[in-house]
């Protein structure tokens, strides 16, 4: 299988002496779709800033479909499409403008261009809104046309930073099937975001990025699999004047309707149905207390922090 | 990247700044040919008929070389200073950054879209001049070469104005306090032979004189200095500011973290 990205040992100082980067090593498979996970202030935003040539490495290097970023540049960059966390289009300029531009300095001829803007803007809903200036856009308008702007050269790497900052659950969801299409199609995709249900629902490989080091590298399977326990949220009936007995389980009642469980991996599920059915207790709905990826994230990224204070 | 994907990317770049300037003429057109037709009325006609002639010319005759010359100068700086650093202030630069184009080509770009607005404005202060004048053309070749070389030098003093810019008031000192008082002392408004010995040497210093020279010569066929000289000077400075920009786009100085 090809590495669509390849970093290694890569290093970032600012010019503040900010160590934004300590010599991180990542590679992507093609046809991954990848998460890079991180607190504010981690390194995401970083490391994909020197893949997209907007930073200035220290150390290190990058490879984009096994073109080196530093002998074949030019090669590498058509390999990649970029989505920046920032709007950072000409705000004056119409929407069929901005990506008909864009096209061209990828060496699409104009023509072609106007066929691909008009295929991704309609897939993205905005060719209504092709003759209207950038800034008439919504947010959530905006972001898509980054989406638009970013994959009119067909990339075979798209680098999504936030793109869903902002965006309401609907279009969020309808960004992500989206994702998952050219995804499917066969699109390489790296995505940062800070809602973890997103990375859970969308990738299948995942790195978390803290203090400018890679804490964990693996798939999101495994990762999820590390997850000792999980805290449920269970709906009951009749109403509970106080905790039911639930042996080997540590509950807490948090009203007469609903009760808190803490579920070790091994334990399973099963146990507390049936001890709460010989209590007379009915279970009428269950949830997470938080997102497992939620609470794997901040298990590890507070085992890290501890590291470093020690 | 081919080179008709290069050429693609580069006539991208040149239209889009043809289209910037373009369509906010009523800051970009309109104000030169307004304050150019002020000067030829007020120093051409009014006070002009009274100094009589210089360099054995009408005085109308004498300047309006020199200001076509300031327009061209002004404006192709002017263009690429407030859109390259616009540009960067929008962030907008990024699209570049992240595109295959190599930095020449973005430069290129750039500096023609320069050139660009300089002639237009350059054509419109030749067009509003003939109201005034008869413009007889001493030499085309030496007239269109040096008002563009003109251009494509200013155009890259732009440039490099624009990538040390940190704010909008950057991008109005080098023109006030720089181009501004060399272009007036540069022989617009007058010949260095009226000027006393040690002040006519420091003239000689003012990169913007041989220009305006030269381009006088082309027109009207005299000139304070040599025309090879000037050339020469002209395409020096033009080699070393590419140089110095094509460097800084590559660093990434004021675009790049």
């Amino acid at each position: 299988m090809t590495t669509a990205l390849s970093i290694n040992n890569l290093r970032k100082v600012y010019d503040n002496g900010f160590e934004a980067l300590k010599g991180i090593s990542l590679q992507v498979e093609e046809g991954d779709f990848f998460a890079l996970l991180g607190p504010n202030g981690a390194g995401k935003s970083t490391t994909l800033g020197i893949v997209s040539s907007l930073v200035n490495k220290t150390e290190g290097s990058v490879s984009v479909f096994g073109h080196d970023m530093e002998r074949e540049l030019s090669k590498a960059k058509k390999c990649l499409g970029v989505v920046p966390q920032e709007f950072n289009f000409n705000m004056f300029e119409k929407v069929i403008d901005i990506i008909v531009t864009q096209a061209g300095y990828y060496g699409i001829p104009l023509n072609e261009a106007r066929e691909r803007a008009e295929f991704y803007l309609r897939k993205l809903g905005l060719w209504e809104k092709r003759n209207e200036r950038a800034r008439m856009l919504s947010g959530g308008m905006k972001r898509r046309l980054m989406i638009a702007r970013a994959l009119i050269h067909n990339p075979r790497l798209l680098i999504l930073d936030e793109p869903t900052a902002g965006v309401d659950i609907e279009l969020r969801r309808s960004m992500w099937e989206f994702l998952q299409e050219i995804n499917a199609a066969g699109t390489t995709i790296i995505l940062t975001t800070h809602y973890l249900e997103e990375a859970e629902s969308l990738c299948r490989n995942i790195a978390i990025i803290d203090h400018g080091t890679i804490v964990q590298d693996t798939s999101m399977r495994e990762l999820l699999l590390q997850l000792n326990t999980e805290t449920f949220i269970l709906d009951v009936n009749p109403p509970l004047q106080s905790k039911p007995r639930l042996n080997g389980y540590t509950c807490e009642l948090l009203d007469d309707h609903t009760l808190e469980v803490e579920v070790e991996r091994e334990q399973g599920l099963n146990a507390i149905f049936q001890a709460l059915e010989t209590q007379g207790i009915q279970v009428s709905s269950m949830r997470n207390k938080a997102n497992r990826l939620e609470e794997l994230f901040v298990s590890l990224v507070d085992k890290n922090l501890a590291q470093e204070k020690a | 990247m081919t080179s008709r994907e290069l050429f693609v990317a580069f006539s991208t770049i040149v239209t889009k700044e043809i289209r910037r300037f373009t369509r906010i003429w009523g800051q970009t057109l309109l104000p030169p040919a307004i304050t150019m037709t002020l000067y030829f009325i007020i120093f051409g006609n009014l006070i002009g008929s009274r100094i009589g002639e210089m360099g054995g010319f009408n005085y109308m005759e004498y300047i309006v070389p020199g200001l076509i010359m300031m327009s061209v100068i002004t404006n192709s700086y002017g263009n690429v200073v407030s859109s390259f650093y616009s540009t960067k202030f929008q962030r907008n630069i990024e699209e570049l950054l992240v595109s295959p184009i190599p930095y020449w080509v973005i430069l290129s770009g750039y500096v023609l879209g320069g050139v660009s607005r300089g002639l237009a404005v350059g054509f419109i202060v030749t067009m509003l001049s003939l109201f005034f004048t008869d413009l007889q053309i001493h030499n085309i070749g030496i007239t269109v070469s040096i008002v563009f070389l003109t251009a494509v030098l200013f155009a890259l003093g732009g440039f490099i104005n624009a990538v040390f810019a940190n704010s909008f008031d950057d991008i109005s000192i080098v023109p006030t306090f720089i181009l501004t008082p060399l272009t007036y002392l540069g022989g617009v408004f007058y010949s260095i032979s009226l000027l006393p010995d040690f002040w006519q040497g420091v003239s000689m210093l003012n990169p913007i004189l041989y220009m305006v020279n030269t381009f006088r010569y082309g027109i009207l066929g005299v000139s304070d200095i040599n025309i090879l000289f000037a050339y020469g000077m002209i395409l020096l400075f033009i080699v070393v500011l590419f140089s110095v920009s094509l460097h800084l786009l590559k660093s990434g100085k004021g675009i790049r973290s």
